[in-house]
């Protein structure tokens, strides 16, 4: 039997707006954190880290049994493999993390859809680009949160296993690294919302996303190589060698490779193309952290932007789609 | 005792309301005023504009032309001040299938920001049924079940307005006269203006103060569902039973002006007749008079049914 509720049990409280994406984004993160993909990314995630740290402490004690003093030995740990690990850490981190915001953005939107929850969604007082700014953030802390973990064991083993302290600069760069690794995650699930914004079929979105990771980390170099010949004169090897880079730079892939290697090995003196004159005025000494950041800065900025870029399109994309599209 | 709480005396207003995709036009120079604390009907066909026009209410959609108040507000202009006041069961409507009944309310409650929600989603879904299934995935819920939830989350921020899609759709009947009643005592104890859309006349007439019968985006026929049956003045039907032979029916009624057509039902000896309007007194005088043995006679055509079906065949020849 129906009865009706005659007291008005709802307090209004907070009458502010626009805090709507948080409510959004914190559903997103626990949704995230329940999930079966959250645990398949986290075993593989585990498993490279283990093989890399388990690489890098080989590499590690042959170079610390030729040379006390070597610099930065602890960030090591991050950047030497050894035989049959073929990538380290970095570089794997470079290669799987765009698999972690693919798989929290591919089905943002769709996932509302096929679910028949957008509209309702967007009927409650939040505004609409609430609910997109709340789905990639919330799927961003989980990101953040994997990666953080991911370094916080690794540098574990590093200290307890090892032995190996870290110096306070050391820390710095890794937090900043793992800033820019967040960074370029979020490129790659600002992409994958943008998909799913387009694409209707979750697993259609998924397959886009993905081919483009593929294409990007796998035949980037041919790719840019070819463009590069196109745009330059093929026998002026430094003027298409210059174009590559620069038509590389446009990658999000090359602009995490490089700003990695140079913020976690302080010997890495630039990115990028040196002439033999400016190798010859270099003087052999290690950058100093200050030194390392204003090397990247251009990197980390592009990177930045590109994924703002793509958040942008994501957004505006969304907010000019009809509601029961 | 009823209360009004919006204040205004019309609480959504309409003014040339229009909307095209591309060269169809869906909506078509719309005119609606609902007055607060009554109970309003959308009534039409698949593809009347029904949801469309929903849609443009609660600010989801941009009309192409025209103006819309609700609550006195623009919606395009003052979304959230709208929807935080009005409460809205989509068409369809879904939940998120990995979270209990409780949790998607929950949700909701956060989103409008209702302190001591956790109260009133408890009593909610007691209200409509589903206190036992609170805690059950709503991915295993019915439709039926969904749509419950859906009345119960409309319900949650305490609307001044209820927009109700379809809401007795996959409804069993007997929930559909439970929903009903509490429709309707929700407009009389709290003053709360319903509009409902509904391609199911039969279910919403007795609820509705009001309807708007909608074809094509445009309202051909307004008013109170017995207003609208005394303008029909088109023939009526009725149904009698009777044990005498068909000769002696047809020769009965075989000189009856007002008879426009007689046919045997489905039931043996059982007649189905168009006649005028009123005439059903006539009808059983001329049976009686022609020595035809009557058992029994019932109208089948409601009035309001009468109009829909006159407006509808409309629509059905408009599209041949
Ligand atoms: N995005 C769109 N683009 C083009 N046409 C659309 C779009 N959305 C709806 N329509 C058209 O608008 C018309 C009205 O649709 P609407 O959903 O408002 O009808 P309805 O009255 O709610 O029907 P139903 O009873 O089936 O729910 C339909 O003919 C539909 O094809
Ligand atoms: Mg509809």
């Amino acid at each position: 039997m129906i009865r009706v509720v005659t007291e008005a049990t709802a307090v209004r409280t907070n009458e502010g707006f626009g805090s709507g994406w948080r409510v959004v984004a914190r559903k997103e993160f626990a949704d995230h954190l329940l999930s079966g993909r959250f645990l398949v990314l986290t075993a593989v995630l585990a498993v490279a880290a283990a093989g890399a740290v388990f690489a890098a402490s080989g590499g590690i004690r042959s170079v610390a049994v030729d040379a006390t003093g070597v610099p930065a030995l602890f960030l090591k740990l991050f950047t030497v493999t050894t035989d049959p690990v073929p990538f380290p850490l970095v570089v794997f981190i470079g290669f799987l993390a765009p698999l972690l915001g693919i798989m929290f953005g591919f089905d943002a939107i769709s996932g509302e859809r096929s679910q028949g929850t957008l509209p309702r969604l967007l009927a409650q007082p939040i505004h609409r680009d609430e609910v997109i700014l709340g789905k990639f953030v919330g799927g961003l802390a989980v990101v953040a949160l994997m990666l953080t973990a991911l370094t916080v064991f690794v540098s574990g083993i590093g200290i307890f296993r090892l032995g190996l302290f870290p110096e306070p600069t050391e820390v710095v760069r890794l937090l900043v690294w793992l800033l820019v690794a967040i960074i370029y995650v979020g490129f790659w699930q600002a992409l994958a919302t943008l998909t799913s914004i387009l694409v209707p079929r979750a697993a259609t979105s998924a397959m886009i996303a993905v081919g483009f990771w593929l294409v990007l980390t796998l035949f980037g170099s041919f790719i840019f190589r070819a463009a590069a010949s196109v745009l330059a004169n093929p026998d002026d090897q430094v003027a298409s060698i210059r174009a590559e880079l620069l038509l590389s730079r446009l990658s999000p892939y090359t602009l995490y490779s490089e700003t990695s290697t140079v913020l976690l090995d302080p010997t890495e003196r630039a990115t990028g193309l040196l002439t033999a004159q400016q190798v010859d005025r270099a003087i052999v000494s290690n950058l100093s952290l200050p030194q390392s950041l204003s090397v990247v800065w251009p990197q980390v900025v592009g990177l930045l932007a590109l994924t703002a870029a793509l958040f942008a399109v994501a957004y505006v994309a969304f907010m000019r789609q009809e509601v029961r599209a | 005792m009823a209360h009004v709480k919006a204040g205004a005396a019309t609480t959504v207003v309409t003014h040339h309301l229009t909307k095209d995709y591309g060269e169809a036009r869906v909506v078509d120079n719309l005119e609606l005023k609902l007055k607060a604390g009554e109970i309003f009907g959308l009534l039409g066909p698949n593809g009347a504009g029904k949801t469309t026009t929903i849609l443009m209410l609660l600010g989801l959609i941009e009309p192409t032309a025209g103006s819309i108040e609700v609550l006195g507000l623009d919606p395009s202009r003052h979304p959230l001040t709208v929807k935080r006041r009005v409460g809205y069961l989509p068409d369809a409507v879904g939940f998120y299938d990995g979270m209990t009944g409780w949790e998607n309310l929950s949700f909701t409650a956060q989103l409008n920001r209702l302190g001591n929600g956790d109260v009133r989603i408890n009593e909610l879904l007691d209200e409509v049924g589903l206190a036992e299934a609170r805690d059950q995935k709503a991915g295993t819920y019915s439709r039926g079940m969904k749509q419950r939830l859906g009345i119960a989350d409309a319900l949650l921020k305490d609307p001044d307005i209820l927009i109700l899609d379809e809401p007795t759709t996959a409804i069993d009947p007997e929930g559909v006269a439970e929903i009903l009643t509490m429709i309707r005592r929700l407009a009389e104890e709290r003053g709360v203006t319903v509009l409902l859309s509904s391609h199911l006349l039969h279910q919403v007439q007795a609820v509705c103060d009001r309807v708007a019968i909608f074809v094509r985006g445009k309202v051909v026929a307004q008013g109170a569902p017995a207003e609208l049956a005394s303008r029909g003045g088109g023939p009526e039907e009725v149904e009698f039973n009777t044990s005498s032979t068909d000769d002696k029916v047809r020769s009965a009624l075989g000189q009856a002006g007002f008879v426009k057509k007689l046919e045997p039902a489905r039931i043996r000896g059982n007649y189905v007749a168009r006649i005028d309007r009123g005439s059903t007194n006539k009808l059983v005088s001329a049976l009686v008079n022609g020595g035809v043995q009557l058992d029994g006679i019932r109208r089948t055509s409601d009035d309001l049914d009468e109009v829909y079906r006159r407006y509808f065949h409309m629509d059905d020849q408009g599209r041949d």
